[in-house]
């Protein structure tokens, strides 16, 4: 299981939104995971060709993901994953 | 009660009309863009595109005239879908929405067409989207190609026209099995082939009301008109006038030789003509203009007016600027009131009626 963590952001859309705990082997499972406890969520965080989004960033602990095309990169038991926009607007 | 609904970078405006004036009625999406907004004259329901910086393209759907909304899951390019080699295809943009038959169809960026069904399902129009020619469109002031215009023939569904930037105009007669470029007698002065039947800019395409044979065409390189449903363009800029460059185009609903641009300077500089507002009008069908200016500002203005943001319901015209004002006229153009000059840049601008 990892600890995921949402952006506040993320709240307007899903009111309910929470920290969950999910079991994935790798971030491209987590995001795959996240349709079943919010409708459509993984669309918020990644294009239709499953590439995360310009300006979303995914944190494992503290480190950013290294593979955003694929989110290939690999999770270990009780990692904590944070979903984060990056600052960027106007 | 008359509405008008305006798409802006920070939200969809909704404004009221009573007793000749003009209020804010409602904000949605407060400080979301909103690309483009859909009143569907069958269900009565409400559509806003979304163009979230952060959280990509999302859809809302009102059944209640804006009290309430649903997000409904955007379209989404089938897996494995490339704009061009190497590139993956996925919604950048959703620039237009439109009733065609018992579908909604929406344009895209990069340049699918989708149609959404009773089932609520989409999907995407793949006769259009496999055309050999579909991997050379290209993108105009956007990165890639995009579908703006989507215009019916009021009298068979089943024949209708897209524009793209930059393509051109295609039409189908058979609800999309098939699709034919309408180009002929359009300059893309940036190609080497200026002529080309592929790679043209409209920047939109509407049809009359009064004769669906006769479409106006604001393009990026002048204005255009066909009385023959599209076979053939005539170039109707005004020669040593402002009628010339812009984005939008209105159509008169009674009379097919009317219409009304809206210019700006040319595609590098993209201002107001003078720093002066000014709207222009043919009733001649092209061969002259008209320009309207009272009420408009004649000093000091940057304004530009994008494709959607210029709506026409009986002798009522308004539009909204880059730089965040709403006019309104109520006799055609003649004489132009100022609704807002605060707003967000504008995207859309329609009007309803709240009957």
């Amino acid at each position: 299981m990892v600890e995921v963590n949402f952006a506040t952001a993320l709240s307007r859309f899903y009111p309910s939104l929470k920290p969950e705990s999910i079991e994935a082997n790798t971030v491209k499972e987590l995001v795959a995971k996240l349709d079943g406890l919010y409708d459509n969520l993984s669309q918020y965080i990644v294009d239709d060709a499953g590439q995360l989004r310009k300006h979303v960033n995914i944190f494992v602990n503290n480190e950013m993901i290294s593979d955003r095309k694929g989110l290939t990169d690999v999770l270990s038991h009780s990692d904590k994953v944070y979903f984060m926009q990056a600052l960027s607007g106007g | 009660m008359k509405l008008m609904c305006v798409g802006t970078r920070k939200g969809l405006l909704v404004f009221g009309r009573e007793k000749n004036q003009w209020s804010l009625q409602k904000t949605n999406f407060q400080g979301i863009p909103v690309s483009q907004f859909f009143a569907d004259p069958v269900t009565g329901d409400w559509w806003a595109a979304l163009d979230h910086g952060h959280w990509g393209v999302k859809l809302q759907r009102s059944k209640d005239r804006g009290e309430s909304w649903e997000e409904i899951a955007a379209p989404k390019y089938p897996e494995g879908e490339e704009i061009r080699d190497g590139v993956p295809a996925t919604l950048a943009y959703i620039w237009a929405i439109e009733r065609v038959g018992d579908k909604v169809y929406f344009g895209t960026d990069p340049g699918g067409l989708f149609s959404y069904d009773e089932e609520n399902q989409f999907t995407l129009n793949r006769p259009l989207w496999d055309l050999p020619s579909r991997k050379k469109w290209f993108g105009g002031g956007r990165d890639n190609a995009g579908i703006h215009s989507i215009v019916v023939n009021p009298e068979d569904s089943k024949n209708f026209y897209i524009a793209v930037s930059c393509a051109g105009v295609f039409e189908t007669k058979d609800g999309g099995e098939s699709w034919v470029p309408k180009n002929k007698g359009l300059r893309a002065d940036f190609l080497p082939d200026p002529t080309s039947e592929i790679g043209q800019d409209p920047h939109l395409v509407v049809a009359s009301p009064a004769d669906f044979k006769v479409l106006w065409q604001q393009n990026h390189c002048g204005i255009y008109r066909s009385v023959d449903a599209g076979a053939n363009w005539d170039f109707i800029s005004e020669k040593d006038g402002p009628a010339d460059f812009g984005f939008a185009v209105a159509a008169s609903e009674t009379d097919p030789d009317t219409a009304w641009v809206i210019p700006g300077v040319s595609d590098e500089v993209r201002t107001a003509v003078d720093g002066k507002m000014c709207v222009c009008r043919t009733n001649d069908g092209g061969k002259t203009w008209t320009q309207l200016r009272t009420g408009l500002p004649q000093e000091n203005c940057f304004d530009i007016v994008y494709r959607h943001c210029f709506d026409i319901q009986g002798q009522e015209l308004a539009f909204g600027t880059t730089t965040g004002n709403l006019f309104y006229s109520s006799d055609l153009g003649d004489h132009w009131d100022t609704v807002s000059n605060y707003l967000p840049m504008v995207y859309v601008v329609k009007f309803l009626d709240l009957d």
